[in-house]
C-alpha cells in the first residue's frame, strides 16, 4: 500500500467536494493500493493540521457548523512549508488578477518540491509558463484537468488519450451559467435580467455574475488549453470575448425559427482564441442544454471527437481531482 | 456576371465541340459543364448544364451563336448566388438605420441582403435581426461579413455568427 500525505487548500464548496469523494472512494483507493492522507486542510480563517492524518468526516462537519475548520492560524504557504506530505490540493477560489493565494500555494508547493493538483483558474490563466517551470525544476506533478469543464474530460483525453495526434482546435461550451441562461430564455422566451435573477436564486449564478456572463470564464479556459494542449504562451489578454449579457429572447426565438439556437462558444486553435455567441444547428454536438458543458477536438487521424458533461458542482470537480490523483499516484 | 444555361445536345459526335466553342469566341470562363449523357429528353437529345462568367451584353450573341450551331437552348438564367448564410444583429439595429446596414453589402455587388425578420419589442428595448446574406462564392461571403463586422462596430450591435463560419 501506497500511503500519499497530501493537504486540501481552500476548503469551500470544491474542497470539501474532494474530502467527501474521498470518504467515498477510500476502498476503492485501497484495492488499486493507494491510501490518501489528508495531513491538512486550510480554508480562508486558518488551518487544521494533523500529520496522522485528520478525520474528513469530522472536518466536513466542522465546516458546515461553525464556518471553518480552523483551529491554527496557519496560511496555505505556512502549512506547504512546515508540514511533512507529498501533495497539495490547491482548491482555493479563483483570482485572475494576482493569481491569489492560489499561485502562492502553487510556487511553495513546487519551491519544497511537492505535486499539485487543482481546480484553481487563475495562477494557471496568468503565470502557466513560470507554474510549468516551477514544477519541472522541482520534478514535482503538477495537474489541472479540473479547472477546464469540471467533470468533463478535455485536457488530459486530448494529452494523453489522443496522444499523437496533431489537434487543430476544440471548439466548444465551457461555462454552465451562460449555457443554463441561453436556454431557459429560450424555453421560457424571457428576458436575459428574469433569467439571470432566476440563476442567482438557483445558485447556479454566482452573486456577481460578471465573470461568467461577459465570458472572462470561458476565456480563462481557453487560455488554459491553449498553453496545456496547444503549446501557446498567452494570457487572458491574448483572448478575443464577447459575452452574452446583449442576447434577447427574440434573437433566440427567430434563430430558432431558422434550425440554430445561441450558445456561448470558446474556440481555440494555434492561431486564434477566440468567445463570442454563436449560431449552432439544432441537435448539432454542441447544442447541449441546461448547466451542461461540451467541448469538440478537431484532430488530425480522428476527425472530431466530443465530450459532454457537467462543468462544475463540488462532486463533478471533485472526480477531475481524483482522476489526476490517481494518474500521478496510480502507477507508481 | 454569372450565368447559368441548359441547352440540349443531339447525340453524335462534335457537339460539345461546337457548345463550348461559342463561349471561347465570345471569351466567356466556364465554371462548370454537367453533361448528363445518362439522361435524353423526350427530343433524343442530351442536357446539359453550364455555369459561365461572362459580360452581360455578351450573353444574347452567345445564345444566338449556339442556336445557329444547331444547339438548343432551353434555358438562360442568372446564377450569381452559390453561399448564403444566416446572421443575427442585436442592438439599436432598427434605430441606427437598417437600410444603410443593407445597402452596405448590397452595394458590393458580389453580395446581397436576401430576407430580413426583424423583432423591436419596445422603444428602450434592443432590438433583433436575423438577416441572410447570400454571396456569389466562399470568400465573396466572408468579405460581406467583414463589411458586416465593421458596419455592426461601429453601431455597437452584436453580430452573432454561425459556428462553422471564421468570426
Amino acid at each position: 500500500m501506497k500511503t500519499v500525505r497530501c493537504s486540501i487548500l481552500g476548503f469551500g464548496a470544491i474542497g470539501q467536494g474532494v474530502a467527501e469523494v474521498l470518504l467515498m472512494k477510500k476502498e476503492y483507493l485501497e484495492s488499486i493500493g493507494l491510501e490518501i492522507l489528508v495531513v491538512a486542510i486550510v480554508d480562508s480563517r486558518g488551518a487544521t493540521v494533523n500529520p496522522e492524518g485528520v478525520d474528513l468526516a469530522d472536518c466536513l462537519a466542522r465546516k458546515r457548523m461553525k464556518g471553518t475548520v480552523a483551529i491554527e492560524k496557519f496560511t496555505g504557504v505556512e502549512v506547504i512549508k512546515s508540514v511533512d506530505h507529498e501533495l497539495v490540493i490547491e482548491t482555493t477560489p479563483t483570482n485572475i488578477v494576482t493569481g491569489g493565494a492560489g499561485l502562492q500555494n502553487m510556487l511553495a508547493a513546487f519551491e519544497t518540491g511537492k505535486d499539485v493538483i487543482t481546480s484553481n483558474k487563475g495562477p494557471l490563466t496568468l503565470k502557466y509558463r513560470e507554474l510549468m517551470e516551477a514544477a519541472k525544476a522541482a520534478g514535482s506533478s503538477f495537474r489541472f484537468e479540473a479547472t477546464v469543464g469540471g467533470s468533463m474530460p478535455v485536457i488530459n483525453l486530448a494529452n494523453e488519450v489522443l496522444a499523437g495526434n496533431r489537434l487543430k482546435s476544440i471548439k466548444g461550451i465551457l461555462n454552465g451559467t451562460c449555457n443554463y441562461i441561453l436556454t431557459r430564455m429560450l424555453e421560457e422566451r424571457a428576458s436575459y435580467k428574469d433569467i439571470l435573477a432566476e440563476s442567482m436564486e438557483l445558485g447556479i449564478a454566482e452573486t456577481d455574475p460578471t465573470y461568467d456572463v461577459d465570458g472572462i470564464d470561458t476565456a480563462c479556459k481557453l487560455v488554459i488549453l491553449a498553453n496545456a494542449i496547444f503549446g501557446l504562451d498567452v494570457t487572458y489578454r491574448d483572448v478575443e470575448v464577447t459575452g452574452i449579457t446583449k442576447i434577447t429572447p427574440e434573437a433566440l426565438e427567430m434563430a430558432y425559427e431558422r434550425g440554430h439556437v445561441i450558445k456561448l462558444i470558446g474556440e481555440v486553435s494555434r492561431e486564434r482564441i477566440h468567445v463570442a455567441p454563436r449560431l449552432v444547428p439544432i441537435n448539432h454536438p454542441l447544442d447541449v442544454r441546461g448547466t451542461l458543458n461540451v467541448a469538440s477536438i478537431d484532430t488530425e487521424l480522428a476527425g472530431e471527437i466530443t465530450v459532454t458533461g457537467k462543468g462544475a458542482g463540488p462532486i463533478e470537480t471533485a472526480s477531475a481531482i481524483l482522476s489526476d490523483l490517481i494518474a500521478v499516484y496510480g502507477s507508481q | 456576371m454569372r450565368v447559368s444555361m441548359d441547352i440540349e445536345l443531339k447525340d453524335v459526335p462534335g457537339q460539345m465541340l461546337l457548345a463550348l466553342q461559342p463561349l471561347s469566341e465570345f471569351k466567356a470562363n466556364l465554371i462548370t459543364v454537367l453533361h448528363h449523357h445518362q439522361k435524353r429528353t423526350p427530343r433524343k437529345t442530351v442536357p446539359v448544364q453550364l455555369v459561365l462568367e461572362t459580360k452581360p451584353e455578351s450573353i444574347g450573341a452567345i445564345k444566338a451563336k449556339l442556336e445557329e450551331n444547331g444547339i438548343r437552348v432551353v434555358r438562360v438564367g442568372e446564377h450569381r448566388f452559390r453561399e448564403s448564410i444566416n446572421v443575427v444583429l442585436i442592438g439599436h439595429v432598427v434605430h441606427t438605420g437598417i437600410q444603410d446596414t443593407i445597402d452596405e453589402i448590397d452595394k458590393t455587388g458580389f453580395a446581397e441582403v436576401m430576407d430580413l425578420s426583424l423583432s423591436m419589442p419596445g422603444i428602450n428595448l434592443l432590438s433583433s435581426a436575423l438577416i441572410r446574406i447570400d454571396a456569389v462564392g466562399k470568400e465573396d461571403l466572408q468579405k460581406a461579413l467583414d463589411i458586416l463586422k465593421k458596419v455592426s462596430a461601429k453601431k455597437d450591435l452584436l453580430m452573432v455568427l454561425p459556428i462553422d463560419i471564421q468570426a
